[in-house]
Protein backbone atom coordinates (compact mmCIF):
# COMPACT_ATOMS: atom_id res chain seq x y z
CA UNK A 1 0.00 0.00 0.00
CA UNK A 2 2.68 2.49 1.00
CA UNK A 3 4.51 1.28 -2.09
CA UNK A 4 1.48 2.14 -4.22
CA UNK A 5 1.35 5.59 -2.64
CA UNK A 6 5.04 6.13 -3.31
CA UNK A 7 4.60 5.05 -6.93
CA UNK A 8 1.57 7.32 -7.27
CA UNK A 9 3.65 10.24 -6.09
CA UNK A 10 6.48 9.28 -8.42
CA UNK A 11 4.10 9.15 -11.37
CA UNK A 12 2.65 12.50 -10.31
CA UNK A 13 6.14 14.04 -10.25
CA UNK A 14 6.84 12.76 -13.76
CA UNK A 15 3.54 14.14 -15.03
CA UNK A 16 4.39 17.50 -13.46
CA UNK A 17 7.82 17.63 -15.08
CA UNK A 18 6.37 16.77 -18.46
CA UNK A 19 3.63 19.36 -18.01
CA UNK A 20 6.09 22.18 -17.38
CA UNK A 21 8.26 21.02 -20.25
CA UNK A 22 5.66 22.45 -22.63
CA UNK A 23 5.48 26.05 -21.36
CA UNK A 24 3.01 27.45 -23.86
CA UNK A 25 0.52 24.66 -23.18
CA UNK A 26 1.07 25.17 -19.46
CA UNK A 27 0.49 28.90 -19.81
CA UNK A 28 -2.83 28.54 -21.60
CA UNK A 29 -3.92 25.66 -19.43
CA UNK A 30 -3.33 27.62 -16.24
CA UNK A 31 -4.07 31.09 -17.50
CA UNK A 32 -7.49 30.57 -19.05
CA UNK A 33 -9.60 31.13 -15.93
CA UNK A 34 -7.51 34.18 -15.11
CA UNK A 35 -8.18 35.63 -18.55
CA UNK A 36 -11.90 34.99 -18.11
CA UNK A 37 -11.85 36.57 -14.70
CA UNK A 38 -10.02 39.68 -15.90
CA UNK A 39 -12.32 40.07 -18.90
CA UNK A 40 -15.45 39.87 -16.76
CA UNK A 41 -13.86 41.97 -14.05
CA UNK A 42 -13.38 44.75 -16.57
CA UNK A 43 -16.97 44.43 -17.82
CA UNK A 44 -18.48 44.40 -14.33
CA UNK A 45 -16.02 46.86 -12.82
CA UNK A 46 -17.49 48.40 -9.69
CA UNK A 47 -20.54 46.17 -9.83
CA UNK A 48 -20.07 44.25 -6.63
CA UNK A 49 -23.12 42.03 -7.05
CA UNK A 50 -21.93 40.71 -10.41
CA UNK A 51 -18.38 40.28 -9.22
CA UNK A 52 -19.64 38.20 -6.32
CA UNK A 53 -21.20 35.87 -8.87
CA UNK A 54 -18.26 35.77 -11.24
CA UNK A 55 -15.47 34.90 -8.80
CA UNK A 56 -17.01 31.68 -7.41
CA UNK A 57 -18.37 30.95 -10.89
CA UNK A 58 -14.93 31.08 -12.47
CA UNK A 59 -13.55 29.08 -9.55
CA UNK A 60 -16.12 26.35 -10.28
CA UNK A 61 -15.35 26.51 -13.97
CA UNK A 62 -11.65 26.08 -13.16
CA UNK A 63 -12.43 22.87 -11.31
CA UNK A 64 -14.28 21.52 -14.33
CA UNK A 65 -11.71 22.63 -16.92
CA UNK A 66 -8.73 21.52 -14.84
CA UNK A 67 -10.09 18.02 -14.24
CA UNK A 68 -12.95 17.02 -16.54
CA UNK A 69 -11.68 18.74 -19.68
CA UNK A 70 -7.98 18.06 -19.10
CA UNK A 71 -8.41 14.41 -18.09
CA UNK A 72 -10.89 13.79 -20.89
CA UNK A 73 -8.37 14.96 -23.48
CA UNK A 74 -5.48 13.28 -21.74
CA UNK A 75 -7.01 9.86 -21.35
CA UNK A 76 -8.12 9.74 -24.97
CA UNK A 77 -4.68 10.79 -26.22
CA UNK A 78 -2.80 8.38 -23.93
CA UNK A 79 -5.10 5.55 -24.91
CA UNK A 80 -4.73 6.27 -28.60
CA UNK A 81 -0.95 6.70 -28.46
CA UNK A 82 -0.62 3.35 -26.72
CA UNK A 83 0.87 4.83 -23.54
CA UNK A 84 -1.85 3.31 -21.36
CA UNK A 85 -1.21 -0.08 -22.87
CA UNK A 86 2.51 0.18 -22.28
CA UNK A 87 1.96 1.17 -18.66
CA UNK A 88 -0.35 -1.77 -18.18
CA UNK A 89 2.46 -4.16 -19.14
CA UNK A 90 4.66 -2.94 -16.30
CA UNK A 91 4.34 -3.76 -12.59
CA UNK A 92 3.12 -0.22 -11.89
CA UNK A 93 -0.28 -0.68 -10.19
CA UNK A 94 -3.10 0.78 -12.29
CA UNK A 95 -4.26 2.82 -9.32
CA UNK A 96 -0.83 4.41 -8.96
CA UNK A 97 -0.74 5.34 -12.61
CA UNK A 98 -4.23 6.80 -12.76
CA UNK A 99 -3.71 8.42 -9.37
CA UNK A 100 -0.60 10.15 -10.68
CA UNK A 101 -2.49 11.43 -13.72
CA UNK A 102 -5.38 12.65 -11.59
CA UNK A 103 -3.09 14.35 -9.06
CA UNK A 104 -1.45 16.22 -11.89
CA UNK A 105 -4.86 17.52 -12.98
CA UNK A 106 -5.67 18.39 -9.37
CA UNK A 107 -2.41 20.34 -9.04
CA UNK A 108 -3.31 22.39 -12.09
CA UNK A 109 -6.76 23.02 -10.68
CA UNK A 110 -5.32 24.18 -7.37
CA UNK A 111 -3.04 26.62 -9.18
CA UNK A 112 -5.98 27.97 -11.19
CA UNK A 113 -8.12 28.36 -8.08
CA UNK A 114 -5.31 30.21 -6.32
CA UNK A 115 -4.97 32.55 -9.30
CA UNK A 116 -8.70 33.19 -9.20
CA UNK A 117 -8.78 33.80 -5.46
CA UNK A 118 -5.77 36.09 -5.53
CA UNK A 119 -7.08 38.02 -8.52
CA UNK A 120 -10.51 38.20 -6.91
CA UNK A 121 -8.98 39.71 -3.84
CA UNK A 122 -6.50 42.08 -5.46
CA UNK A 123 -8.64 43.26 -8.34
CA UNK A 124 -12.24 42.87 -7.28
CA UNK A 125 -12.26 43.22 -3.53
CA UNK A 126 -13.52 39.73 -2.66
CA UNK A 127 -11.58 40.45 0.48
CA UNK A 128 -11.52 37.37 2.60
CA UNK A 129 -12.69 33.83 2.30
CA UNK A 130 -15.66 33.50 4.60
CA UNK A 131 -15.34 29.81 5.43
CA UNK A 132 -12.05 28.06 4.65
CA UNK A 133 -13.06 24.50 5.68
CA UNK A 134 -16.21 24.78 3.60
CA UNK A 135 -14.17 25.99 0.63
CA UNK A 136 -11.77 23.07 0.99
CA UNK A 137 -14.56 20.51 1.32
CA UNK A 138 -16.30 21.75 -1.82
CA UNK A 139 -13.08 21.96 -3.79
CA UNK A 140 -11.95 18.46 -2.80
CA UNK A 141 -15.30 16.92 -3.63
CA UNK A 142 -15.61 18.98 -6.82
CA UNK A 143 -12.19 17.89 -8.01
CA UNK A 144 -12.97 14.24 -7.25
CA UNK A 145 -16.34 14.51 -8.99
CA UNK A 146 -15.10 16.10 -12.21
CA UNK A 147 -11.99 13.92 -12.36
CA UNK A 148 -14.14 10.80 -12.24
CA UNK A 149 -16.57 12.23 -14.79
CA UNK A 150 -13.66 13.15 -17.07
CA UNK A 151 -12.23 9.64 -17.03
CA UNK A 152 -15.72 8.16 -17.48
CA UNK A 153 -16.49 10.49 -20.37
CA UNK A 154 -13.20 9.59 -22.10
CA UNK A 155 -14.65 6.11 -22.73
CA UNK A 156 -17.38 7.63 -24.86
CA UNK A 157 -14.93 9.55 -27.05
CA UNK A 158 -13.82 7.41 -29.99
CA UNK A 159 -10.52 9.10 -30.88
CA UNK A 160 -8.46 12.21 -30.24
CA UNK A 161 -9.57 14.04 -33.38
CA UNK A 162 -13.10 14.10 -32.05
CA UNK A 163 -12.15 14.70 -28.41
CA UNK A 164 -12.39 18.54 -28.50
CA UNK A 165 -15.84 18.35 -30.09
CA UNK A 166 -17.13 15.83 -27.57
CA UNK A 167 -15.68 17.64 -24.59
CA UNK A 168 -16.81 21.11 -25.63
CA UNK A 169 -20.28 19.77 -26.37
CA UNK A 170 -20.50 19.03 -22.66
CA UNK A 171 -18.29 21.71 -21.12
CA UNK A 172 -19.70 24.80 -22.87
CA UNK A 173 -23.41 24.15 -22.24
CA UNK A 174 -22.68 23.13 -18.67
CA UNK A 175 -20.77 26.32 -17.82
CA UNK A 176 -23.45 28.38 -19.56
CA UNK A 177 -26.41 26.96 -17.64
CA UNK A 178 -24.67 26.40 -14.32
CA UNK A 179 -24.35 30.05 -13.42
CA UNK A 180 -20.68 30.65 -14.07
CA UNK A 181 -21.39 33.98 -15.71
CA UNK A 182 -24.64 35.06 -14.06
CA UNK A 183 -26.58 34.38 -10.92
CA UNK A 184 -28.42 31.16 -11.63
CA UNK A 185 -31.39 32.56 -9.69
CA UNK A 186 -31.90 35.06 -12.54
CA UNK A 187 -32.11 32.40 -15.26
CA UNK A 188 -35.33 31.32 -17.04
CA UNK A 189 -37.01 28.50 -15.18
CA UNK A 190 -36.36 25.71 -17.71
CA UNK A 191 -32.66 26.50 -17.56
CA UNK A 192 -32.86 26.56 -13.80
CA UNK A 193 -34.43 23.09 -13.87
CA UNK A 194 -31.65 21.72 -16.03
CA UNK A 195 -29.03 23.46 -13.93
CA UNK A 196 -30.45 21.95 -10.77
CA UNK A 197 -29.47 18.43 -11.77
CA UNK A 198 -25.94 19.36 -12.89
CA UNK A 199 -23.06 19.10 -10.42
CA UNK A 200 -21.39 22.37 -11.43
CA UNK A 201 -24.37 24.44 -10.27
CA UNK A 202 -24.14 22.91 -6.83
CA UNK A 203 -20.38 23.22 -6.68
CA UNK A 204 -20.68 26.92 -7.53
CA UNK A 205 -23.44 27.39 -4.95
CA UNK A 206 -21.17 25.82 -2.34
CA UNK A 207 -18.21 27.94 -3.40
CA UNK A 208 -20.40 31.06 -3.30
CA UNK A 209 -21.37 30.16 0.24
CA UNK A 210 -17.77 29.74 1.28
CA UNK A 211 -16.36 32.73 -0.60
CA UNK A 212 -18.98 35.48 -0.43
CA UNK A 213 -22.16 34.60 1.41
CA UNK A 214 -20.68 33.08 4.51
CA UNK A 215 -23.26 30.30 4.69
CA UNK A 216 -22.13 27.21 6.55
CA UNK A 217 -21.50 23.67 5.40
CA UNK A 218 -24.74 22.68 7.11
CA UNK A 219 -26.65 25.21 5.00
CA UNK A 220 -25.09 23.76 1.88
CA UNK A 221 -25.40 20.07 2.72
CA UNK A 222 -27.91 19.63 -0.09
CA UNK A 223 -25.45 20.97 -2.65
CA UNK A 224 -22.74 18.75 -1.25
CA UNK A 225 -25.04 15.74 -1.57
CA UNK A 226 -25.73 16.37 -5.27
CA UNK A 227 -22.01 16.65 -6.04
CA UNK A 228 -21.41 13.47 -4.03
CA UNK A 229 -24.02 11.56 -6.03
CA UNK A 230 -22.37 12.64 -9.29
CA UNK A 231 -19.01 11.57 -7.88
CA UNK A 232 -20.30 8.07 -7.18
CA UNK A 233 -21.90 7.92 -10.61
CA UNK A 234 -18.71 9.14 -12.31
CA UNK A 235 -16.46 6.77 -10.38
CA UNK A 236 -18.64 3.79 -11.25
CA UNK A 237 -18.48 4.49 -14.98
CA UNK A 238 -14.82 5.54 -14.86
CA UNK A 239 -13.90 2.12 -13.49
CA UNK A 240 -16.44 0.05 -15.35
CA UNK A 241 -15.82 1.40 -18.81
CA UNK A 242 -12.07 1.61 -18.51
CA UNK A 243 -10.19 0.48 -21.61
CA UNK A 244 -6.46 0.45 -21.97
CA UNK A 245 -6.46 0.23 -25.74
CA UNK A 246 -8.35 1.93 -28.51
CA UNK A 247 -11.19 -0.21 -29.72
CA UNK A 248 -10.82 -1.51 -33.22
CA UNK A 249 -13.60 -0.44 -35.44
CA UNK B 1 7.58 -18.71 -4.26
CA UNK B 2 5.26 -19.35 -7.16
CA UNK B 3 6.51 -20.39 -10.51
CA UNK B 4 10.13 -20.54 -9.53
CA UNK B 5 10.66 -24.23 -10.08
CA UNK B 6 13.79 -24.76 -12.11
CA UNK B 7 13.51 -27.01 -15.12
CA UNK B 8 9.82 -26.31 -15.51
CA UNK B 9 9.06 -24.63 -18.80
CA UNK B 10 8.79 -20.86 -18.92
CA UNK B 11 5.71 -20.85 -21.14
CA UNK B 12 3.13 -23.54 -21.55
CA UNK B 13 0.27 -23.17 -24.04
CA UNK B 14 -2.34 -25.87 -24.41
CA UNK B 15 -5.24 -25.94 -26.90
CA UNK B 16 -5.39 -22.17 -26.94
CA UNK B 17 -8.28 -20.67 -28.82
CA UNK B 18 -9.31 -17.06 -29.26
CA UNK B 19 -12.32 -15.79 -31.11
CA UNK B 20 -13.17 -12.18 -31.91
CA UNK B 21 -16.86 -12.21 -32.65
CA UNK B 22 -17.21 -14.73 -35.44
CA UNK B 23 -13.52 -14.71 -36.35
CA UNK B 24 -11.50 -17.52 -34.88
CA UNK B 25 -8.06 -15.91 -34.75
CA UNK B 26 -6.33 -18.70 -32.83
CA UNK B 27 -7.64 -22.22 -33.34
CA UNK B 28 -6.24 -24.55 -30.78
CA UNK B 29 -2.49 -24.15 -30.60
CA UNK B 30 -0.13 -25.80 -28.15
CA UNK B 31 3.55 -25.23 -27.55
CA UNK B 32 5.95 -24.83 -24.74
CA UNK B 33 9.06 -22.75 -24.30
CA UNK B 34 11.80 -24.00 -22.01
CA UNK B 35 13.61 -21.73 -19.62
CA UNK B 36 16.56 -20.12 -21.33
CA UNK B 37 15.20 -20.85 -24.78
CA UNK B 38 14.66 -18.39 -27.62
CA UNK B 39 11.41 -19.32 -29.32
CA UNK B 40 10.29 -17.73 -32.58
CA UNK B 41 6.72 -17.35 -33.86
CA UNK B 42 6.53 -16.94 -37.60
CA UNK B 43 3.55 -16.51 -39.83
CA UNK B 44 1.88 -14.23 -42.32
CA UNK B 45 -0.08 -11.10 -41.40
CA UNK B 46 -3.16 -11.95 -39.41
CA UNK B 47 -1.92 -15.44 -38.52
CA UNK B 48 -2.59 -14.92 -34.82
CA UNK B 49 0.90 -14.20 -33.52
CA UNK B 50 0.11 -10.99 -31.67
CA UNK B 51 -3.10 -12.45 -30.33
CA UNK B 52 -1.18 -15.37 -28.87
CA UNK B 53 1.59 -13.23 -27.46
CA UNK B 54 -0.81 -10.73 -25.91
CA UNK B 55 -2.72 -13.52 -24.20
CA UNK B 56 0.59 -14.62 -22.68
CA UNK B 57 1.30 -11.04 -21.64
CA UNK B 58 -2.05 -10.73 -19.89
CA UNK B 59 -3.52 -8.13 -22.26
CA UNK B 60 -6.17 -10.43 -23.68
CA UNK B 61 -7.94 -13.44 -22.31
CA UNK B 62 -8.11 -16.85 -23.93
CA UNK B 63 -11.49 -18.02 -25.20
CA UNK B 64 -10.61 -21.59 -24.24
CA UNK B 65 -7.46 -23.51 -23.43
CA UNK B 66 -4.82 -22.95 -20.80
CA UNK B 67 -1.69 -20.87 -20.70
CA UNK B 68 0.93 -20.65 -18.03
CA UNK B 69 3.75 -18.12 -17.87
CA UNK B 70 6.51 -18.68 -15.30
CA UNK B 71 3.93 -20.76 -13.48
CA UNK B 72 1.37 -17.95 -13.36
CA UNK B 73 -1.92 -17.52 -15.15
CA UNK B 74 -1.25 -14.23 -16.97
CA UNK B 75 -4.97 -13.37 -17.05
CA UNK B 76 -4.78 -12.82 -13.28
CA UNK B 77 -2.35 -9.99 -14.00
CA UNK B 78 -0.37 -10.47 -10.83
CA UNK B 79 2.28 -7.91 -10.14
CA UNK B 80 4.74 -10.64 -9.13
CA UNK B 81 4.58 -11.91 -12.71
CA UNK B 82 4.85 -8.52 -14.36
CA UNK B 83 7.99 -7.81 -12.32
CA UNK B 84 9.69 -10.73 -14.03
CA UNK B 85 8.55 -10.10 -17.58
CA UNK B 86 9.65 -7.55 -20.18
CA UNK B 87 7.39 -6.64 -23.09
CA UNK B 88 7.97 -5.08 -26.49
CA UNK B 89 4.52 -4.63 -28.02
CA UNK B 90 3.99 -4.63 -31.75
CA UNK B 91 2.49 -1.17 -31.44
CA UNK B 92 2.92 1.17 -28.55
CA UNK B 93 3.58 4.77 -27.60
CA UNK B 94 5.40 6.89 -25.08
CA UNK B 95 5.08 10.44 -23.77
CA UNK B 96 6.36 12.74 -26.49
CA UNK B 97 8.33 15.00 -24.21
CA UNK B 98 9.93 12.43 -21.94
CA UNK B 99 13.71 12.08 -22.28
CA UNK B 100 15.27 8.73 -23.00
CA UNK B 101 17.26 8.44 -19.78
CA UNK B 102 14.41 9.91 -17.76
CA UNK B 103 12.05 7.26 -19.16
CA UNK B 104 14.44 4.47 -18.25
CA UNK B 105 14.96 5.80 -14.73
CA UNK B 106 11.22 6.22 -14.26
CA UNK B 107 10.30 2.78 -15.57
CA UNK B 108 13.17 1.22 -13.64
CA UNK B 109 11.45 2.44 -10.48
CA UNK B 110 8.57 0.02 -11.11
CA UNK B 111 10.80 -3.03 -10.67
CA UNK B 112 12.45 -4.53 -7.62
CA UNK B 113 15.92 -4.85 -9.17
CA UNK B 114 16.25 -2.62 -12.22
CA UNK B 115 19.31 -2.55 -14.45
CA UNK B 116 21.49 0.52 -14.74
CA UNK B 117 19.75 2.96 -17.14
CA UNK B 118 22.94 4.03 -18.89
CA UNK B 119 23.99 0.45 -19.39
CA UNK B 120 20.64 -0.34 -21.04
CA UNK B 121 20.87 2.81 -23.16
CA UNK B 122 24.28 1.66 -24.38
CA UNK B 123 22.97 -1.85 -24.98
CA UNK B 124 20.41 -0.58 -27.50
CA UNK B 125 22.77 2.03 -28.93
CA UNK B 126 20.94 5.18 -27.87
CA UNK B 127 23.88 6.87 -26.08
CA UNK B 128 23.76 9.90 -28.34
CA UNK B 129 20.05 10.29 -27.70
CA UNK B 130 20.06 9.77 -23.94
CA UNK B 131 18.94 13.35 -23.32
CA UNK B 132 16.67 13.67 -26.35
CA UNK B 133 12.91 13.66 -25.93
CA UNK B 134 11.00 10.71 -27.36
CA UNK B 135 9.12 12.98 -29.76
CA UNK B 136 12.37 13.80 -31.57
CA UNK B 137 13.50 10.19 -32.07
CA UNK B 138 13.31 8.46 -35.43
CA UNK B 139 11.07 5.42 -35.85
CA UNK B 140 13.91 2.97 -35.43
CA UNK B 141 15.27 4.86 -32.43
CA UNK B 142 11.85 4.78 -30.79
CA UNK B 143 11.75 1.05 -31.35
CA UNK B 144 15.13 0.77 -29.61
CA UNK B 145 13.68 2.73 -26.72
CA UNK B 146 10.86 0.16 -26.61
CA UNK B 147 13.46 -2.57 -26.32
CA UNK B 148 15.35 -0.65 -23.64
CA UNK B 149 12.17 -0.14 -21.60
CA UNK B 150 11.44 -3.86 -21.84
CA UNK B 151 14.88 -4.67 -20.47
CA UNK B 152 15.16 -2.07 -17.70
CA UNK B 153 13.51 -4.31 -15.11
CA UNK B 154 16.05 -7.10 -15.76
CA UNK B 155 13.27 -9.54 -16.71
CA UNK B 156 13.82 -13.28 -16.90
CA UNK B 157 11.24 -13.65 -19.68
CA UNK B 158 11.03 -11.24 -22.59
CA UNK B 159 8.26 -10.98 -25.18
CA UNK B 160 9.34 -9.33 -28.42
CA UNK B 161 6.55 -8.76 -30.95
CA UNK B 162 8.33 -7.80 -34.18
CA UNK B 163 11.07 -6.02 -32.25
CA UNK B 164 13.27 -5.08 -35.21
CA UNK B 165 10.63 -3.78 -37.61
CA UNK B 166 11.93 -0.42 -38.83
CA UNK B 167 15.55 -1.09 -37.90
CA UNK B 168 18.31 -0.36 -40.36
CA UNK B 169 20.52 -3.38 -41.15
CA UNK B 170 23.20 -2.35 -38.66
CA UNK B 171 20.64 -1.77 -35.91
CA UNK B 172 19.11 -5.17 -36.65
CA UNK B 173 22.48 -6.88 -36.27
CA UNK B 174 23.01 -4.95 -33.03
CA UNK B 175 19.58 -6.04 -31.77
CA UNK B 176 20.45 -9.63 -32.61
CA UNK B 177 23.57 -9.26 -30.49
CA UNK B 178 21.38 -7.97 -27.65
CA UNK B 179 19.10 -10.98 -27.95
CA UNK B 180 22.07 -13.35 -28.03
CA UNK B 181 23.57 -11.71 -24.97
CA UNK B 182 20.23 -12.04 -23.18
CA UNK B 183 20.17 -15.71 -24.06
CA UNK B 184 23.69 -16.07 -22.73
CA UNK B 185 22.41 -14.61 -19.49
CA UNK B 186 19.85 -17.42 -19.37
CA UNK B 187 16.80 -15.31 -20.24
CA UNK B 188 13.84 -16.83 -22.00
CA UNK B 189 12.67 -15.02 -25.11
CA UNK B 190 9.49 -15.34 -27.15
CA UNK B 191 9.93 -13.49 -30.40
CA UNK B 192 7.67 -12.91 -33.38
CA UNK B 193 9.16 -11.78 -36.63
CA UNK B 194 8.57 -11.60 -40.35
CA UNK B 195 12.29 -11.76 -41.01
CA UNK B 196 13.19 -15.37 -41.58
CA UNK B 197 16.89 -14.68 -41.32
CA UNK B 198 16.19 -13.22 -37.90
CA UNK B 199 14.40 -16.36 -36.78
CA UNK B 200 17.14 -18.50 -38.24
CA UNK B 201 19.85 -16.46 -36.50
CA UNK B 202 18.23 -16.16 -33.11
CA UNK B 203 15.67 -18.81 -32.40
CA UNK B 204 16.48 -22.17 -30.88
CA UNK B 205 13.07 -23.29 -32.06
CA UNK B 206 10.39 -21.75 -34.22
CA UNK B 207 6.71 -22.40 -34.77
CA UNK B 208 5.09 -21.37 -38.04
CA UNK B 209 1.49 -20.26 -37.55
CA UNK B 210 -1.02 -19.82 -40.29
CA UNK B 211 -4.70 -19.15 -39.94
CA UNK B 212 -4.46 -19.62 -36.19
CA UNK B 213 -2.88 -23.07 -36.19
CA UNK B 214 0.71 -24.22 -35.93
CA UNK B 215 1.73 -25.83 -39.21
CA UNK B 216 5.35 -26.59 -38.33
CA UNK B 217 7.51 -26.49 -35.27
CA UNK B 218 11.14 -27.24 -34.58
CA UNK B 219 14.68 -25.96 -34.75
CA UNK B 220 15.09 -23.77 -37.83
CA UNK B 221 17.52 -26.23 -39.39
CA UNK B 222 15.36 -29.26 -38.66
CA UNK B 223 12.34 -27.56 -40.18
CA UNK B 224 14.18 -27.53 -43.47
CA UNK B 225 14.81 -31.24 -43.16
CA UNK B 226 11.50 -32.38 -41.82
CA UNK B 227 9.18 -30.50 -44.07
CA UNK B 228 11.08 -30.39 -47.27
CA UNK B 229 13.59 -33.15 -46.90
CA UNK B 230 14.95 -32.46 -50.33
CA UNK B 231 18.23 -31.06 -51.39
CA UNK B 232 18.64 -28.82 -54.37
CA UNK B 233 21.56 -29.34 -56.71
CA UNK B 234 22.24 -26.74 -59.35
CA UNK B 235 25.00 -26.22 -61.90
CA UNK B 236 25.60 -24.90 -65.38
CA UNK B 237 26.00 -27.53 -68.11
CA UNK B 238 28.39 -27.46 -71.08
CA UNK B 239 25.95 -25.32 -73.08
CA UNK B 240 25.85 -22.77 -70.28
CA UNK B 241 22.29 -23.64 -69.31
CA UNK B 242 21.38 -23.45 -65.65
CA UNK B 243 20.21 -26.87 -64.47
CA UNK B 244 18.47 -27.48 -61.19
CA UNK B 245 17.53 -30.84 -59.71
CA UNK B 246 15.85 -31.64 -56.44
CA UNK B 247 16.52 -34.91 -54.72
CA UNK B 248 15.99 -36.89 -51.54
CA UNK B 249 19.33 -38.60 -52.08
CA UNK B 250 21.95 -36.02 -52.89
CA UNK B 251 24.87 -38.46 -52.52
CA UNK B 252 23.92 -40.69 -55.41
CA UNK B 253 22.71 -37.80 -57.55
CA UNK B 254 26.03 -36.03 -57.18
CA UNK B 255 27.92 -39.26 -57.82
CA UNK B 256 25.99 -39.77 -61.01
CA UNK B 257 26.24 -36.16 -62.20
CA UNK B 258 29.94 -35.96 -61.48
CA UNK B 259 30.62 -39.33 -63.14
CA UNK B 260 28.74 -38.33 -66.30
CA UNK B 261 30.52 -35.02 -66.48
CA UNK B 262 33.94 -36.60 -66.05
CA UNK B 263 33.12 -39.19 -68.71
CA UNK B 264 32.33 -36.39 -71.13
CA UNK B 265 35.34 -34.42 -70.02
CA UNK B 266 33.15 -31.54 -68.84
CA UNK B 267 33.00 -29.57 -65.62
CA UNK B 268 29.98 -28.85 -63.48
CA UNK B 269 30.24 -25.07 -63.44
CA UNK B 270 28.83 -23.16 -60.48
CA UNK B 271 27.91 -26.36 -58.71
CA UNK B 272 25.78 -25.66 -55.68
CA UNK B 273 24.19 -28.04 -53.23
CA UNK B 274 21.71 -26.42 -50.89
CA UNK B 275 19.17 -27.33 -48.28
CA UNK B 276 15.90 -25.51 -48.54
CA UNK B 277 16.22 -22.39 -46.41
CA UNK B 278 13.77 -21.58 -43.66
CA UNK B 279 12.39 -19.05 -46.10
CA UNK B 280 11.59 -21.72 -48.67
CA UNK B 281 9.99 -23.94 -46.06
CA UNK B 282 8.04 -20.99 -44.79
CA UNK B 283 6.78 -20.01 -48.21
CA UNK B 284 5.84 -23.58 -49.00
CA UNK B 285 3.97 -24.06 -45.74
CA UNK B 286 2.14 -20.78 -45.82
CA UNK B 287 1.49 -20.71 -49.56
CA UNK B 288 -2.17 -21.71 -49.33
CA UNK B 289 -2.85 -19.44 -46.40
CA UNK B 290 -5.33 -17.33 -48.33
CA UNK B 291 -7.90 -20.09 -48.72
CA UNK B 292 -9.02 -20.70 -45.14
CA UNK B 293 -9.03 -16.97 -44.51
CA UNK B 294 -11.41 -16.34 -47.38
CA UNK B 295 -13.62 -19.18 -46.22
CA UNK B 296 -13.88 -17.42 -42.85
CA UNK B 297 -15.40 -14.22 -44.07
N1 LIG C 1 -9.11 -6.88 -31.03
C1 LIG C 1 -9.45 -7.54 -32.16
N2 LIG C 1 -10.72 -7.54 -32.56
C2 LIG C 1 -11.09 -8.20 -33.68
N3 LIG C 1 -10.25 -8.90 -34.46
C3 LIG C 1 -8.97 -8.94 -34.11
C4 LIG C 1 -8.50 -8.27 -32.94
N4 LIG C 1 -7.17 -8.49 -32.83
C5 LIG C 1 -6.83 -9.25 -33.88
N5 LIG C 1 -7.91 -9.52 -34.65
C6 LIG C 1 -7.90 -10.36 -35.86
O1 LIG C 1 -7.32 -11.60 -35.50
C7 LIG C 1 -6.46 -12.07 -36.52
C8 LIG C 1 -5.08 -12.29 -35.95
O2 LIG C 1 -4.52 -11.05 -35.61
P1 LIG C 1 -3.08 -10.90 -34.97
O3 LIG C 1 -2.87 -9.47 -34.64
O4 LIG C 1 -2.93 -11.88 -33.87
O5 LIG C 1 -2.16 -11.32 -36.20
P2 LIG C 1 -0.57 -11.33 -36.35
O6 LIG C 1 -0.17 -12.73 -36.64
O7 LIG C 1 0.07 -10.68 -35.19
O8 LIG C 1 -0.38 -10.46 -37.66
P3 LIG C 1 0.77 -9.40 -38.07
O9 LIG C 1 1.89 -10.19 -38.62
O10 LIG C 1 0.11 -8.59 -39.15
O11 LIG C 1 1.11 -8.61 -36.86
C9 LIG C 1 -6.51 -11.03 -37.63
O12 LIG C 1 -7.41 -11.50 -38.60
C10 LIG C 1 -7.04 -9.79 -36.95
O13 LIG C 1 -7.80 -9.02 -37.84
MG1 LIG D 1 1.20 -9.03 -34.94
Amino acid sequence: MSDTLALTFRQYRLERRLFWRNPSAAFFNLGLPLLFLIAFGVIFHGNEKELHVIVPGIAGMSVMSGTFVALGHNMVALREQGVLKRMRGTPLPSGAYLGGLALNAVANTVIQILFVLIAGRLLFGIDSIKDVPELVVFLVLGVACFSALGVAFAHVIPNSESAPAYINAVFLPVILVSGVFYDSADAPSFIKDIAQILPLTHLIDGLTGALVKGTTLGDNAGHLAVVAVWTVFGTFFAIRGFTWESRRS
Amino acid sequence: MMGGVAGESAIEVRDLRKTYGSLEAVRGISFSVARGEVFGLLGPNGAGKTTTVEILEGYRTASTGTVSVLGFDPAQRQRALRERVGIVLQQTGIYRNIRVREALIHFGGFYPKPRDPDEVIALVGLQEKADATAGTLSGGQLRRLDLALALIGDPELIFLDEPTTGFDPAARRAAWDVVRSLRDLGKTILLTTHYLDEAQELADRVAIIKGGTIVAEGAPRELGVGHASRVRVSYRDALGEQVEQVTDDPTSLLYQLAGDALDRGERLEDLEVSRPTLEEVYLELTADVQEPEVADV
